[in-house]
């Protein structure tokens, strides 16, 4: 059971890894604002999720646990209305040249 | 190779490298991005070393909201930024102000590498005597008891501040509201955002107000976060920062201030000494002064990133 959950933890972890890496290749590779974004935004919700999802069968206490969750909550929120914000002021500017 | 250690290199590299970005970059918006980056990192560090106070500190008030004071300041001065661009310094000047500040890093450097070790500490001071405050944690204990004058003295400095910031108001605005009217859509993600985030917030700071006495918080924490619920709900349109004139508004941001002078006055006949707490009271006194400067810094420091009035209070 123990081995099962470390597996666990090992591939979700591992994957939340990939989406970070993924998501700051985007952001260092894509063209525009827009698509940087979008690269960025896979890392918040993806990566974190993925990260406190495999750390869960870890945590002391089921309240440790809730703390993690809440934090990813907290953080999809964040980045949600922050990429939101920068993505309507980014339109408004108008395509670059 | 230790693991630990190799993170802890990387994060050294990385604070260092945001250090020299934020100093070198010519755009001042991104210095200040690059600021609330370095405080972020800072924060990482504090807690690398145990010390999660002062982590969360750095994280709130360095990194937060600092950084949101200077990227203001330099929207604000985008329209002479050409100007003072052209206002630049020649050579000579620019390498005496490097060379004073190199010297000055390396001044502190030398002293902080010449220290005893191990270091001087009053550590086993603090914890043979923590058991009279009632409370857990040893910073809250050093900060509200064993050296109560110097937080005193922290808390009528933020007023201060506050008060230069408020003297540069011009005469026509005088009495009235701090900042711009912000205007957004009430049906916008900013608007939604301020509808659902401050509960949490609150909630949020009331905890780590209480929790503060035994475990890593406390009052500048929590008031940061209720600084920064209350500016999200003004930027969002949702209320507006008051008239600086108000009584009410001025009685808040004296009252951290003025309990803790009292609670101090008071312990001259009850306790024998000026900021001593009667045994046994200890503990609900703290948590008093904790509670009323929580709500003082709360104010000073939304009041501090709002800046000077800047239009007429129509009431």
């Amino acid at each position: 059971m123990s081995q099962l959950l470390d597996l666990w933890t090992v591939l979700a972890v591992g994957a939340g890894v990939f989406f970070f890496f993924a998501g700051t290749v985007g952001l260092l590779r894509f063209p525009d604002t827009l698509t940087r974004l979008h690269a960025l935004t896979k890392a918040d919700n993806l990566g974190l999720g993925l990260v406190v999802l495999g750390l869960l069968p870890r945590v002391g206490s089921p309240l440790a646990g809730l703390k993690l969750i809440c934090v990813w909550l907290l953080v999809l929120l964040a980045s949600a209305t922050a990429s939101q914000l920068i993505a309507r002021v980014a339109r408004r500017a108008g395509p670059p040249a | 190779m230790n693991l630990a250690l190799l993170f802890d290199g990387m994060l050294v590299v990385l604070i260092l490298a945001v250090a020299v970005w934020t100093v070198t970059v010519r755009d001042s918006f991104a210095a200040g991005i690059g600021y609330a980056v370095y405080g972020l990192l800072l924060a990482l560090a504090w807690v690398r070393l145990a010390a999660v106070d002062a982590a969360l500190t750095e994280a709130a008030i360095g990194g937060g909201l600092t950084s949101v004071l200077m990227i203001r300041a330099t929207v604000r001065l985008r329209a002479g930024e050409a100007a003072a661009r052209a206002a630049t310094p020649g050579p000579l000047p620019r390498l005496l102000a490097a060379l004073l500040g190199g010297s000055v890093a390396a001044g502190l450097a030398l002293v902080v590498l010449a220290l005893p070790d191990p270091a001087p500490t009053l550590a086993p001071q603090v914890a043979e005597h923590i058991a009279t405050t009632g409370l857990g944690n040893a910073v809250t204990a050093v900060l509200l008891s064993f050296r109560a004058i110097d937080t005193l003295l922290e808390a009528v400095v933020l007023i201060y501040a506050l008060i230069a910031v408020w003297t540069l108001t011009p005469d026509r605005f005088w009495g009235g509201r701090p900042g711009p009217k912000y205007e957004t859509d009430p049906n916008g993600m900013l608007a939604y955002l301020a509808r659902l985030l401050p509960p949490i917030g609150i909630v949020v700071a009331v905890y780590v107000l209480w929790v503060g006495a035994d475990l890593p918080g406390g009052k500048f924490q929590a008031g940061t976060l209720l600084a920064a619920m209350w500016l999200l709900a003004i930027m969002a349109g949702l209320t507006e920062a008051p008239p600086i004139s108000r009584r009410w508004l001025r009685g808040v941001l004296v009252a951290g201030t003025v309990v803790f002078l009292a609670i101090g006055f008071a312990g001259v006949p009850l306790a024998g000494a000026f900021l001593a707490y009667p045994e046994g009271f200890a503990k609900p006194l703290i948590v008093a002064i904790e509670a009323a400067s929580m709500l003082s810094i709360a104010f000073t420091l939304a009041l501090l990133v709002l800046g000077p009035p800047e239009r007429r209070d129509q009431a």
